[in-house]
C-alpha cells in the first residue's frame, strides 16, 4: 500500500490544476455559504413618498400622536430612499433602483382618527415572481412592525386619556375647563351630598347617578388592560429544547468546513479510483499485486487525509476571526477524522461505480451539492412529507452526520458527538461495501 | 471440426499447462474446454476471428479472470522469477508517471528482489533508456506499447502473455517489437528464456515469428500446431497462411 500511496501523491503533485481546484473551489464555496448563513438579511431599499403634511397628528382623547412617527417606524425596517412624488417613486421602482415604493397618503391622519374608513398605504413593486415574493414578504414584515409600533403609541395615548377620565385633572385641550373631576372621584363626592339629602325622588336620582359613576370607573379601569392586550394579543416566549444555543457565525464556520471536507474527500477518492480504471492499470493491479480491498482503503485514506488537513487548517484559520473553543480540539479532530473517512468511502463507491474520471467527478459534484443544501433545510420550511424524504436522503449520506458531529465538537450543540460518529462509522461500512461491489469487474 | 495437430516435439517439460479451461459469461460460453501446453522458448500465436475468446483466454492465464472450469498449471516460480507476465491490448500505464517510475512501481509491487536493477535491465532491453525520465503521456503509441510489454516482463516471468501487442503499431515499430520478443524467447534456458504467448490478427506475424499457432473460434480450440501445419490444414496448396486460415475456418463451419 505504501508504494501506491507514494504513487498517488506523486500523481497529485503533478496535477497542479486539479490540486488547486480541489482546494480553492471548496474553500471558496464554503466561504460563500458561510457568509450567506452568517449575515442577517440586508434591509431592502424602499422608496418612501410621505404625502402627509408636516406636524399632522391623530387625536386620541386629550392626547395627540404625530403621524410622522409611523413613517419613522417604517423607515427603521428598510433602507429609505425619500422621493418627493408618487411618479418619481414609480420611476425608481421601474429602473430597479429600489425594490418597492411605499406611498403614505395625505389623508392618513384623518382616516386614522375616523372610525369609519381604515387608513391605507400604497405599495408599488416590480420584478419577477421571486423578487415580488421577496418584496411582499419583506414589506409585509416591515409594515407589521411599523403598525405595531404605531398602535403601541396610540394605546399609550389612550391609556393616558383613560387615566385622566378616572383620576381627573387638567385636560390639555383648548377650551377645556381646568381641574376636571375624575370618574372615580364622583361616587365619594355624591355620598357626602346624599348623606345630607332627605329621602325622596331627588335622592333616588342622585343614588342612581352615583352607582353609574362607580360602575363606569370600575370598567374604564379594566379597559386599560384590554387595550394592552389588543395592541399585542400574543407575546412570544422562546425555549430551546436541548443543547446550548449555537451562535450563527460559529455554525456558519461548521457548515463551511463540512462542505470543504465533503468536496475534497469525495472528489479525490472518486477521481482516484476512477483513474485506476481509466488508465486501465486496475487490471494489472488486481491480478495478485494488490487486493481490491487494499486499493479501496488506500484511496479512501488518502482522500480522507487530504480533506482532513484542509478542513483542520480552515478551522484553525477561521479561529483567528471567530471565537472557537480550542479546549475542544480533541473533539474537532475526532469529528473531522470520522467525517473525512466517511466522505472518502462515499468517494471510492462513486469512483468504483462510475468507471471513468469525468463521470466520477460529475457524479460526485451532482451528489455533493444537493446533499449539503438538503442537510441545511430547516424543519417546518417545507411540507412534512418532503421534509421526511429529505431526512431519509440526509440520513443515507455522510454530510448531515458529519455536520452534526462537527457542530457538537465545535459548539457543543445537540445531539452530542457520539451518535453522529456511530452514524458515520455505519455509513463508512456501507459505502465501502458498495465500492467493493462496484470494483468486482475491473475491465 | 477440430484438427488434432501434432503437439510440437520438445524435450523440455511444459512450463504452462492449460487443462480443459472453460469460461461462461451469463448465457454466453466464451471458452469451451481449451487445453494446451507451453514449453520453454516457444512463441505461441493465438489466432481466431473476433469474439473467438482470445482475450478471455489470455486474461485467465494472466490471472485477471477466473475460469468457470478447468485449471492452469504452472510449476513454482524458479529463482524468484514470476510465472506469467501480462501485457493487455491497450497500454495499462500511469500517464502522469515517467517510464522509469512506472517500471519501478510495478517492480516493487511484484516484489522483485532488486527493483532498481530490474528497471535498468528492462530499460536496456526495450531500448527505452533515453526516454526513462519522460512521462508516459508524452510518448508515442509505439513507445507506450514497449513500456506496456516491459511492465509485463519486469518480474522476469517464465511466460509472457501479450494481447494483440502490435495492433497499434506501425510496420517499423512492429518489426522492432518482434525482434525484441524473439530475442527473449531465443535465450537459452540457462539464460532464463521467456516463452511468449500472444494473440494477433496479423497472420503475417504468425508466419514470420511464431513457432506455434493455436486457432480459437467460438471459444473452441480448433487447431494447435506450427504455422506450416496450419497452411497444410487449409489445403490451399500455396504458402498463404491468411488464405489457409480462412479456408480452415470455413471448413470447420466458422
Amino acid at each position: 500500500m505504501r508504494w501506491l500511496l507514494l504513487k498517488d501523491l506523486l500523481i497529485l503533485r503533478r496535477s497542479r490544476l486539479l490540486l488547486a481546484m480541489l482546494i480553492v473551489y471548496p474553500v471558496a464555496l464554503a466561504l460563500l455559504i458561510g457568509l450567506a448563513i452568517s449575515r442577517s438579511p440586508s434591509r431592502p431599499r424602499v422608496a418612501v413618498v410621505d404625502e402627509t403634511p408636516p406636524g399632522q397628528t391623530v387625536q386620541v382623547g386629550s392626547e395627540r400622536v404625530q403621524v410622522s412617527q409611523y413613517a419613522q417606524q417604517l423607515f427603521s425596517q428598510v433602507v429609505t430612499v425619500r422621493e418627493p412624488s408618487r411618479a418619481r417613486a414609480v420611476q425608481q421602482v421601474q429602473q430597479g433602483r429600489v425594490l418597492a415604493a411605499v406611498v403614505i397618503p395625505r389623508d392618513l391622519a384623518a382616516r386614522l382618527s375616523s372610525s369609519i374608513a381604515p387608513a391605507r398605504l400604497e405599495v408599488i413593486y416590480n420584478g419577477d415572481a421571486l423578487e415580488q415574493s421577496l418584496v411582499r414578504s419583506t414589506l409585509n414584515s416591515a409594515l407589521a412592525q411599523a403598525n405595531l409600533g404605531f398602535s403601541e403609541q396610540i394605546q399609550q395615548a389612550a391609556a393616558k386619556a383613560i387615566d385622566l377620565l378616572l383620576a381627573g385633572g387638567n385636560v390639555e385641550i383648548l377650551g377645556a375647563p381646568p381641574n376636571l373631576i375624575g370618574l372615580s372621584q364622583i361616587p365619594p363626592a355624591l355620598h357626602e351630598i346624599l348623606a345630607r339629602q332627605p329621602p325622596g325622588p331627588e335622592r333616588r336620582q342622585l343614588e342612581r347617578i352615583s352607582s353609574f359613576a362607580g360602575f363606569a370607573a370600575q370598567n374604564l379601569s379594566l379597559s386599560k388592560t384590554v387595550l394592552q392586550t389588543v395592541s399585542q394579543p400574543i407575546q412570544v416566549k422562546s425555549t430551546l429544547l436541548h443543547g446550548r444555543r449555537t451562535p450563527l457565525n460559529t455554525f456558519a464556520v461548521v457548515v463551511a468546513v463540512s462542505v470543504s471536507l465533503m468536496f475534497i474527500g469525495v472528489l479525490l477518492a472518486a477521481g482516484g479510483v476512477a483513474l485506476e480504471r481509466e488508465e486501465r492499470v486496475l487490471v494489472r493491479l488486481v491480478r495478485g499485486l494488490v487486493t481490491r480491498e487494499r486499493l479501496l482503503v488506500e484511496k479512501a485514506l488518502l482522500s480522507a487525509a487530504c480533506s482532513f488537513v484542509v478542513a483542520f487548517a480552515m478551522l484553525a484559520g477561521v479561529s483567528a476571526f471567530v471565537a472557537l473553543d480550542w479546549s475542544r480540539v480533541g473533539l474537532w479532530l475526532a469529528a473531522l477524522a470520522f467525517g473525512a473517512v466517511a466522505f472518502g468511502a462515499l468517494g471510492v463507491a462513486i469512483g468504483a461505480l462510475a468507471r471513468e474520471v469525468r463521470a466520477a467527478s460529475l457524479l460526485a459534484f451532482l451528489l455533493s451539492l444537493p446533499l449539503a443544501f438538503l442537510a441545511l433545510v430547516p424543519a417546518g420550511s417545507v411540507a412534512v412529507g418532503i421534509y421526511d424524504a429529505i431526512g431519509v436522503v440526509s440520513f443515507a449520506f455522510p454530510f448531515k452526520a458529519s455536520l452534526e458531529a462537527l457542530d457538537a465538537a465545535v459548539n457543543g450543540a445537540s445531539p452530542s458527538i457520539g451518535s453522529p460518529l456511530v452514524h458515520l462509522a455505519g455509513l463508512m461500512v456501507l459505502f465501502a461495501a458498495l465500492a467493493r461491489v462496484g470494483l468486482r469487474r475491473v475491465d | 471440426m477440430k484438427v488434432d495437430a501434432e503437439p510440437p516435439a520438445s524435450a523440455e517439460p511444459p512450463i504452462l499447462s492449460v487443462q480443459g479451461i472453460g469460461k461462461r459469461f451469463g448465457a454466453r460460453q466464451a471458452l469451451r474446454a481449451v487445453s494446451f501446453d507451453v514449453t520453454p522458448g516457444e512463441l505461441v500465436a493465438v489466432v481466431g476471428p473476433n469474439g473467438a475468446g482470445k482475450t478471455t483466454l489470455l486474461s485467465i492465464l494472466a490471472g485477471v479472470q477466473r475460469p468457470s472450469a478447468g485449471t492452469v498449471l504452472s510449476p513454482a516460480s524458479a529463482e524468484g522469477r514470476g510465472v506469467i507476465g501480462w501485457a493487455p491490448q491497450a497500454p495499462a500505464l500511469y500517464s502522469k508517471l515517467s517510464v522509469e517510475e512506472n517500471l519501478l512501481l510495478f517492480a516493487r509491487l511484484e516484489k522483485v528482489a532488486d527493483p532498481e536493477g530490474a528497471v535498468a535491465r528492462m530499460l536496456e532491453h526495450t531500448g527505452l533508456r533515453e526516454r526513462a525520465r519522460d512521462r508516459v503521456e508524452l510518448l508515442s503509441g509505439g513507445n507506450r506499447q514497449r513500456v506496456n510489454v516491459a511492465l509485463g516482463l519486469i518480474a522476469d516471468p517464465q511466460v509472457l502473455a501479450l494481447d494483440e501487442p502490435s495492433s497499434a503499431l506501425d510496420p517499423r515499430q512492429r518489426a522492432r517489437l518482434w525482434e525484441f520478443l524473439g530475442a527473449l524467447a531465443r535465450r537459452s534456458a540457462a539464460a532464463r528464456s521467456t516463452s511468449v504467448l500472444f494473440s494477433t490478427h496479423h497472420l503475417g506475424e504468425v508466419r514470420r515469428y511464431a513457432t506455434r499457432a493455436i486457432v480459437l473460434a467460438d471459444g473452441e480450440l480448433l487447431f494447435d500446431g506450427t504455422p506450416a501445419e496450419l497452411i497444410a490444414a487449409g489445403d490451399r496448396g500455396e504458402d498463404d497462411l491468411e488464405g489457409a486460415f480462412v479456408a480452415f475456418l470455413a471448413e470447420c463451419g466458422h
